[in-house]
């Protein structure tokens, strides 16, 4: 390593220290506000520090219910979110996990035309589908329900990809040594690839979870009664800045709890979370 | 394998199929009769001033995100990789954004610089700025594109700092036997090197701006004031579900599945390149 | 314990590419066949067809008398120790070694305690609890090793088992798979392409070339009289020197004029050779009958303690000469190399030996 000067170290830090200053102050702030009464939140500026009203709050937006989504209450919310990204990230990963293996490891007719298949929805994100898959939606009877909410979302190729890079990854002196040593196709799956795919699919579940837990447009299309709704949907039906009965303390708690849940498992699983983000992209 | 096979062909195909050809389809304004049209859809919105304003709103949106995202985090991940200590705190502090919903993002920031209650938007009053999100266009596109950019950060800086760390240090210590300082070992040596990461993240900055920011235009501005902030998606939205226009929705679903297509063939032409870097 | 057969055994790619030509060996019971061969010779794609791992296009596998052919790696009561281990990298070494046993049902004390006075044997026991990947090259190479005797089977298969040590570790391994298979008495098939670890390991030597055999022998048989150039320029280093000749009236002489002095064999030759060892080198200009003698001058001298290596040109060639200890020849030295003639190699027009 090259020697630096400590002015650049300093520097380096005090950069490092005002970009954390910009990335965590909005949240930061969040939970100040949550902490504070309606009345106090609507005079600005807002102090920066927390105030006396952490336990009202969240006591009144847990279990009291909001007014503005139908008297759901926040719990609800965080159920269907919850519900949501874990059906996500465990579908996802099912599916995934089976399609891959089978397109590695046998041969079959047709094998690379359902690759194709699988991988052209790459080029599909839900948001340029919108109004045909809410049609099939319909159709199928899935709106407001929780297989609506979850099913079209697993599908998607990204996780099919991960799965067959790294199966790719696998020597095949490997697959042969468990041949030798008399393991069938299920065998190898559950003693072999199962146990060497554990740091992928932790990596990959933690990012699922994220992409379940902060979808939009879809659960926005697909959940009409409140009480199905997701904490992100229903905190955007919360806020009105046009009228001035917003309720902000418990719009505060409620952001809270939509953004807690989903930093602590990327702060908690960091270590998988990184390496599963940048080696799933590459 | 047959599960992933019938949800993708229910769930993709199908509406894909649809969508293509409702692009060609036009209903009577009282939804009685639908008539085969062609390609007369795509020429209506392609013609319509709405729709090229919209794209001209994407554009600038895109690129003002990517660009604000990715300065932004490359500077961090480069102070990062200075900054011997404290480096896995940093980085713990630094990825908790990529953990917010782009919805929420969006509403964090309006209600940081909301003109009525808005902590910020007080300061920026009292600094003597005329600030306005709600009503002058131009300051709901920069509240629009730093929450964007404020949610993007942590990824990218992640990974600017695997693509820093992947940078050779003898190379790094040969530039400076050669007498490179350190600004210019940075834009002679490391940032080459970086191509490949910052192209990478050109893409998909540009993905996530273009579709991904949904949430943050329908929860913060709801496409106004006017149309000042309505991107393409915000518009195929808008034209289907509110102003229940199917064809010329269905129209735009079509350019923009082109335009996603033509983005990742751009990734992966990079992809296979990469492939031969070894 | 068992033989193995093989006869006429082809392996055509579905590309059309044809692997192997028709091969048949036949290994007695208890020896430790090498193939050995350049890369792409085929030697790899025979021993996967005795694995069972690759079909075979023609021909028969036998083993223990039995055709199996149509029967999976599982049933063929074989093992096979792989180049790079392909130790399960998330078991211990314990369970790496079961592995195989549990799969076929064995009952649990049994597997422990042929697990157990195997790692022994392999000098394991302390490493039992070990993963692959804490474990040192020789290590992992011992527990490959390990899986492969623990399932006591009828054949062990090696496929470069080597080829991933340092040269030191290599040459312990090698006296230890050797010992080893002895003790056990193990019918063995083990490829190569380094011809020291085929020469060393081997009972029979396979040397194999563009999926046919060149030669089949004892290591010693095939050193000492190569089938064909190929033979002899791949088994032995350095290499035999190899001469060009052409027919004069006189017989032959070699490319540059030189008269070779004594008479060739009957059958006509194209080239002749000898191996580096079988050549002296002298300064002196007396005539010397019963030998081939060459005008030379030194290019290099490589020296490597016990012998010398003196690179030379002569006759329009380099050619190589061993001389034991220090060397007194420099390079640009103007010298005579001395072959006897009883040490010569003749080959024919297509590279055959002739005597």
């Amino acid at each position: 390593m090259i020697g630096q000067s400590p002015l650049r170290t300093f520097i380096a830090h005090a950069v490092l220290i005002l970009g954390i200053l910009i990335v965590a102050f909005p949240i930061y702030y969040t939970f100040v506000a949550s902490t504070h009464t309606l009345q106090t939140i609507l005079r600005p500026p807002l102090p920066l520090l927390p105030g006396g009203q952490l336990w009202n709050n969240y006591g009144e937006a847990l279990f009291g219910g909001i007014g503005r989504i139908g008297g759901v209450s926040v719990g609800t919310l965080l159920l269907n979110t919850t519900i949501m990204a874990l059906g996500v990230a465990a579908g996802k990963i099912f599916i995934s996990i089976l399609s891959a293996y089978a397109i590695v490891f046998f041969r079959f007719p047709l094998r690379m035309t359902f690759f194709w298949l699988i991988f052209i929805t790459l080029m599909l994100p839900v948001e340029v589908r919108i109004l045909p898959t809410y049609k099939v939606m319909v159709d199928l009877g899935m709106i407001d329900t929780y297989a609506g909410l979850i099913i079209p979302l697993i599908a998607s190729a990204t996780a099919t990809l991960l799965f067959r890079q790294f199966f790719m990854t696998i020597p095949g002196e490997l697959v042969e040594a468990a041949r030798v040593d008399g393991a069938g196709p299920w065998r190898f799956f559950f003693d072999i690839l199962l146990p060497l795919s554990r740091t992928n699919i932790a990596a990959l579940f933690v990012i699922l979870f994220i992409y379940g837990w902060t979808q939009y447009l879809w659960p926005l299309l697909v959940t009409n009664s409140n009480d199905m709704n997701t904490i992100v949907i229903a905190l955007r039906k919360m806020v009105s800045f046009a009228d001035a009965d917003t309720e902000w303390h418990l719009v505060m708690v409620t952001a809270m709890l939509a953004i807690v849940p989903p930093i602590l498992v990327v702060v908690l699983m960091q270590r998988w979370f990184v390496r599963g983000l940048v080696e799933s992209e590459k | 394998m047959a599960p992933q096979l019938a949800i993708t062909l229910v769930f993709f195909y199908w509406p894909a199929g649809q969508a293509l050809y409702q692009s060609m389809l036009r209903q009577d304004p009282f939804g009685l009769r639908t008539k085969f049209v062609w390609f007369a859809n795509f020429r209506k919105v392609l013609a319509d001033p709405a729709y090229l304003n919209s794209i001209q709103v994407t554009v600038v949106f895109s690129l003002a995100t990517a660009i604000v995202a990715m300065g932004v985090a490359l500077l961090l991940a480069v102070m990062a990789e200075k900054a011997v200590r404290g480096k896995g705190l940093y980085r713990t502090l630094l990825i908790w954004p990529y953990a917010v919903a782009p919805a929420i993002a969006g509403m964090l920031w309006l209600f940081l610089f909301n003109p009525s209650i808005g902590s910020l938007a007080y300061l920026l009053r009292s600094l003597g700025i005329a600030w306005d999100p709600l009503l002058n266009g131009t300051h709901a596109m920069i509240l629009l594109v730093s929450a964007a950019a404020w949610k993007q950060i942590s990824y990218n800086f992640l990974f600017f700092v695997a693509g820093l760390q992947a940078v050779p240090k003898t190379l790094i210590e040969a530039a400076a036997m050669d007498g490179a300082g350190e600004t210019k070992r940075f834009w002679t040596i490391v940032f080459p090197l970086l191509a490949p990461t910052t192209f990478f993240l050109l893409v998909v900055n540009t993905v996530y701006a273009l579709f991904d920011t949904f949430g943050i235009v329908h929860a913060v501005t709801g496409g106004g004031p006017g149309k000042a902030t309505e991107t393409l998606v915000y518009k195929v939205y808008n034209d289907g579900f509110v102003n229940l226009i199917l064809g010329d929705s269905a129209a735009q679903s079509v350019i923009l599945m082109a335009i996603v297509i033509a983005l990742t063939a751009i990734q992966f032409r990079y992809v296979e390149r990469k492939v031969h870097y070894g | 314990m068992a033989t193995v057969d093989l006869k006429e055994v082809k392996k055509v790619y579905p590309s059309g590419v044809e692997a192997v030509k028709g091969v048949s060996i036949a290994i007695p019971d208890k020896e430790l066949c090498v193939l050995v061969g350049p890369s792409g010779c085929g030697k790899s794609t025979l021993l996967r067809m005795i694995a069972g791992l690759e079909t075979i296009s023609a021909g028969t596998v036998a083993i223990d008398g039995k055709v199996v052919n149509a029967i999976g790696p599982t049933e063929r009561d074989i093992a096979m120790v792989f180049q790079n281990y392909a130790l399960y990298p998330h078991m211990k070494v314990y369970d790496n070694m079961a592995y195989g046993l549990r799969n076929r049902g064995t009952p649990k004390d049994e597997i422990d305690s042929r697990v157990r006075s195997t790692a022994k044997v392999l000098e394991l026991s302390a490493l039992l609890d070990r993963r692959p990947r804490e474990l040192s090259g020789g290590q992992r190479q011992r527990v490959a090793m390990g899986r492969a005797i623990v399932r006591n089977p009828k054949v062990f298969l090696f496929d470069e088992p080597l080829s991933n040590l340092d040269a030191k570790l290599r040459g312990q391994m090698r006296v230890e798979i050797k010992n080893l298979q002895r003790a056990l008495g193990v019918t063995s098939v083990y490829v190569t392409h380094d011809q020291l670890e085929a020469m060393t390991l081997a009972d029979i030597l396979v040397v194999m070339n563009a999926g046919l055999v060149e030669q089949t022998g004892a290591p010693l048989d095939i050193y000492e009289k190569p089938a064909s150039i190929f033979v002899a320029s791949f088994i032995g280093a350095p290499p035999m020197n190899l001469l060009a000749l052409t027919g004069s009236s006189s017989g032959p002489i070699l490319a540059d004029g030189t008269a070779i002095g004594f008479a060739p064999p009957e059958t006509p030759a194209v080239t002749l050779g000898f191996r580096p060892e079988d050549a002296d080198v002298t300064f002196n200009a007396e005539a010397l009958p019963g030998a081939l003698v060459l005008p030379a001058t030194v290019e290099a001298v490589e020296p490597v303690g016990a012998e010398s290596f003196l690179h030379c040109a002569a006759a329009g060639s380099r050619i190589i000469v061993r001389v034991s200890g220090r060397a007194t020849a420099k390079p640009g030295d103007q010298l005579r190399v001395v072959a006897k003639a009883e040490k010569l190699h003749w080959f024919d027009q297509a590279g055959k030996r002739v005597d």
